[in-house]
């Protein structure tokens, strides 16, 4: 399945860039994350728990990133090994241009998905990888710009703007 | 009024009363002391290099007794294919090694990786989940066409290409074939997919490997449909132990439909392993393991060109089909496209002239084999859909059509090599307009469109080569087995007798039919007489249930033997009643001297056969049983006429089947009230293949259709109310009860009446849709009428 779409994040393009190849945070970006270790250059180690319509697994995989331009583009892929509930294995072109707000990512998906989850969760899964892509970047998002809740809005503001906890720690680190 | 006793009465089945009362006996009720348990880890890519299976954690687990791999099976045999297809240059076709287990390479979703032999299942089940493998996932060859391209991966790199065959059929019509197109007055074309199916017996496979070490005896309990054919092939070819170190059981079985044929992975592994391990072993399939590990059904694709003469006298019929062999070839799997359907393309017509290329291929799927019908459902589909095709396009009426053109007189000789014996087309014809009530369908349509309904009635022929087969004549064509039956009749000492069958019932009430032709010829009481079957240690050599040839080949051996038993019983009740053997006639149970009053009961003389104290122990042996095997002088030709009528929701495509009516010709019936469940049950699968059913694949070669939430069965509410009959008999001619087999006719001859009633209902609404592809799903039938 094939699946592709934009964010604008409002950060500059150096520090998505960072957040991309930042353990921690897509540790906290991949829903169901329940693990994730590595480093960008070597790979990442993950494991995430998952429910696709009936099969709930526990799939233990890698992430790699390669054809590495930075800060413009990058390749990730992914595979993931579910026991009797099968596998998933996908890549993800990844775009990061400059804009007015801040940075817009455009990625184009390309994911699929064997063994048990392809034999009883093929009606549900492109609704289901949609949703994962979608809370990705969201996640993702919000790591990096804080989160889009208003309420939590002006309290942002009070102590000096919203930021997320990544751009709150690259900047404090700076 | 009704006979009540013998042939052709509506005996209740007396297997029902253990299948409705929870106490048959099936494989998987059958547990043995200290007995192993076996789960398999199956492939879930469809194509790939095993580069390394580490089983050493699963090996440690608790209650593991051994895992095995590919490399355990080094050197034992393949699964053999029973049949080999001549192509039509002369030559035999490509034949791939089928390991138990998956070496080197695997090749479809589900194919075995490594089994695990446990203490439990559940303990089994774990561990397979510890071996860690490694499997370089290489390109997936799904679609037919795409695979015989000259770049496609190949499934098999030792063979030349994906092309298994390419069959031609008959190789000399081919030029006059292609001729009578080239000069006909019209010419209709039609391309269409005959949809891969699933057989989905109600009980799933199950296996149980026995061994003990001081006979040396192996023993297989399994869901077979024919288990001789399972021991010749398991101990001969694969695992290599003399026939008289084997049995095989197939004890109650939970239906079949044809793919419990076939000789499994399986059941050699838990014979093979229950002999490594001193232990039994067994298997017991799930639904999910029973989608991607039973063989498959149908999957062709066809196109068919129909040619007729300005009187629309058709002339000519060329087909070209691709036909899905799947990974490996299942034990019977290259008859299918070929002899069990090139040999049908002439259906119930006089078309003096027809060519058929068959080109079967191999993929990244799961095997695809014999499924209810195998092979002429898919000569009948294209040959009723083109024929209704060209009924519209000559604006003509389709009956009128089918019955211009019908084989009036036999023996009919086709073009494709077989022989009608007999038939009545216009008479089944007749019987299917009177039940389905053509002349009321008009006023039906309107009701239908005063509701915003389109109402559409189909119509279609078929017919089927049954009672198979001739062992000299299949021998020719290439099978590697006989196809004959045998039946032993052993009458006990006081007159009831058991009857041991090669013929194996899991579904079809031998139990009941079978005793009330021996009750008929002998003039006893059915209770009198039970079957014996599915027991190699039991029974006889016979060749087992499919190709609806019970019956007609298993039944017309147990009538031999039952003519020898009465041969011998009229020798001993003429030594009883001191006349000649020439004036004894039996009749209701009595021996007779003709003429006169003198008679002696059938249980006296089989007293007197097992206590021989007044006996010609001179002449003749004591004792009386006699053993008979029959091999058919030719197929039988079941045939028929069908009618749909449907419903269409213009709507939202939803098609309602609203009446159907099949109107058979059976030749002689046994038992009326097992022919109508068989047709019942016929007709809900060919149904459910018209709407409902399809196998599906991705581009990967992922199995998307593989529970029943995405592969959708018949139900109840699908199907109506049958108007079925089959008071149109024409005996046949050459076996000795006149019959010609019934348990596949409702699934061949179904689905073209259910297209041709949903095409009907579109043009009646103003939509000219010439063809939609099975299952016609309310999207595809939607998605038509758009345009």
């Amino acid at each position: 399945m094939h699946m592709s779409g934009t964010r604008d994040i409002r950060a500059d393009r150096e520090t998505v860039w960072a957040a991309l190849l930042d353990a921690e945070v897509l540790k906290a970006s991949v829903p169901g994350c329940q693990e994730l270790d590595g480093t960008a250059e070597e790979g990442f180690h993950a494991t995430v728990t998952q429910k696709v319509g009936p099969v709930k697994a526990t799939f233990k995989g890698t992430v790699t990133l390669s054809e590495m331009k930075e800060p413009e583009s990058l390749h990730l892929a992914g595979e993931g090994k579910g026991g009797a509930a099968g596998f998933a294995k996908g890549g993800a072109d990844v775009t990061l241009e400059e804009t007015e707000e801040g940075t817009r990512l455009t990625y184009d998906v390309d994911a699929k998905v064997g063994g048990k989850l392809a034999q009883l969760g093929s009606r549900v899964i492109d609704g289901f990888a949609k949703k994962m892509a979608d809370q990705f970047f969201e996640r993702f998002q919000e790591a990096v710009e804080g989160p889009s809740d208003p309420e939590e809005a002006p309290e942002a503001e009070a102590t000096g703007g919203k930021k997320g906890w990544f751009k709150r720690l690259v900047k404090r680190d700076a | 009024m009704p006979k009540d006793h013998g042939i052709g009465a509506a005996s209740k089945r007396r297997e029902d009363v253990r299948f409705l009362t929870g106490t048959g006996n099936y494989t998987d009720d059958i547990n043995l002391p200290r007995q192993l348990y076996v789960h398999f880890l199956r492939s879930d890519i469809a194509h790939g290099e095993i580069r390394h299976i580490d089983t050493s954690t699963a090996e440690g687990m608790p209650g593991v007794k051994r895992v095995f791999t590919g490399k355990d099976f080094e050197g034992v045999g393949g699964l053999p294919c029973g049949w080999q297809v001549t192509d039509r240059h002369g030559a035999p076709m490509q034949e791939p090694a089928h390991p138990v287990i998956a070496q080197g390479k695997v090749r479809h979703v589900g194919e075995i990786l490594a089994a695990v032999v446990a203490d439990s299942r559940e303990r089994a089940r774990d561990a397979a989940e510890a071996i860690e493998f490694d499997i370089a996932e290489l390109p997936a060859v799904v679609d037919m066409k795409a695979a015989l391209a000259s770049d496609a991966p190949k499934v098999h790199e030792d063979l030349t290409s994906n092309l298994c065959y390419d069959w031609g059929f008959v190789e000399d019509n081919r030029d006059k074939v292609d001729e009578a197109i080239r000069t006909a007055a019209h010419v209709t074309t039609l391309e269409l997919v005959n949809n891969r199916l699933v057989a989905n017996p109600m009980e799933p496979r199950v296996a149980v490997g026995d061994y003990h070490r001081a006979t040396d005896e192996s023993t297989l309990y399994t869901t077979s449909q024919n288990p001789h054919v399972i021991r010749l092939l398991m101990g001969a070819f694969v695992l290599g132990i003399p026939e008289h170190k084997l049995r095989v059981v197939a004890p109650d079985v939970g239906g079949g439909f044809g793919s419990k044929i076939f000789h499994y992975a399986e059941e050699a592994f838990v014979t093979f392993a229950a002999r490594q391990l001193g232990r039994p072993v067994k298997w017991t399939s799930t639904r999910s393991e029973a989608f991607m590990s039973d063989a498959h059904g149908r999957d062709h694709v066809t196109k068919i060109e129909l040619a007729l003469d300005a009187d629309h006298n058709f002339t000519a019929i060329r087909t070209e089909t691709h036909a899905n062999m799947g990974a490996y070839l299942s034990t019977f799997a290259p008859s299918v496209p070929t002899w069990l359907h090139g040999t049908l393309m002439a259906g119930n017509y006089r078309t003096p002239a027809i060519y058929v290329n068959v080109k079967a291929v191999f993929t990244n799927t799961v095997p695809v084999d014999a499924y209810r019908g195998a092979g002429r459902p898919e000569a009948t589909y294209q040959l009723e859909r083109v024929i209704d095709k060209a009924a519209r396009e000559l604006g003509v009426d389709p009956v009128e059509l089918r019955r211009k053109n019908f084989v009036t007189e036999f023996p009919y000789a086709t073009p494709v090599a077989v022989e009608y014996d007999t038939g009545d087309y216009n008479a089944t014809m007749d019987k299917l307009a009177e039940i389905a009530d053509f002349a009321g369908f008009e006023a039906r349509r309107k009701e239908s469109e005063a509701r915003g309904k389109l109402r559409g009635l189909g119509v279609n022929c078929y017919i089927e080569a049954c009672g198979i087969a001739p062992s000299n004549l299949v021998g020719q064509l290439g099978a590697r087995a006989g196809l004959y039956d045998a039946a032993t009749v052993r009458v006990n000492a006081t007159g009831s007798i058991s009857v041991m069958v090669g013929a194996h019932s899991h579904g079809q009430g031998h139990e009941t039919s079978f005793p009330q032709v021996i009750a008929e010829m002998l003039g006893i009481d059915e209770s009198q007489v039970d079957i014996v079957h599915g027991d190699t240690s039991k029974i006889p050599f016979g060749m087992g249930t499919y190709g609806s040839r019970s019956i007609a080949v298993c039944g017309s051996a147990m009538v031999r033997a039952t003519e020898k038993v009465i041969a011998k019983a009229k020798k001993i009740a003429a030594h009883l009643l001191e006349a000649s053997e020439a004036d004894i006639e039996l009749k209701d149970g009595q021996f007779t001297v003709a003429g006169t009053d003198k008679s002696v009961a059938w249980g006296d003389v089989t007293l007197a056969a097992y206590v021989p104290h007044n006996y010609p122990l001179e002449d003749i042996e004591p004792g009386l049983e006699e053993t008979a095997f029959y091999d058919p002088a030719n197929f039988t030709f079941p045939a028929g006429a069908y009618a749909c009528e449907v419903e269409v929701d213009p709507e939202t495509g939803k098609v309602t089947i609203e009446r159907f009516a099949a109107a058979d010709d059976f030749g002689n019936v046994i038992n009326p009230m097992i022919v109508d469940g068989q047709v019942h049950g016929g007709l809900a699968q060919g149904i459910g293949q018209a709407l409902l059913e399809n196998c599906a694949y991705d581009a990967n070669g992922q199995l998307v259709s593989a529970s029943y939430m995405d592969y959708a069965m018949p139900r109840a509410d699908d199907v109506p109310f049958y108007a079925v009959d089959h008071s149109c008999q024409t005996p046949c001619t050459h076996n000795p009860l006149g019959v010609k087999g019934c348990g596949e006719a409702g699934a061949i001859g179904s689905p073209p009446s259910v297209v041709n009633a949903v095409i009907d209902a579109l043009h009646s609404g103003g939509h000219k849709v010439a063809h939609i592809d099975m299952p016609l799903t309310p999207s595809r039938v939607w998605a038509a009428m758009q345009g």
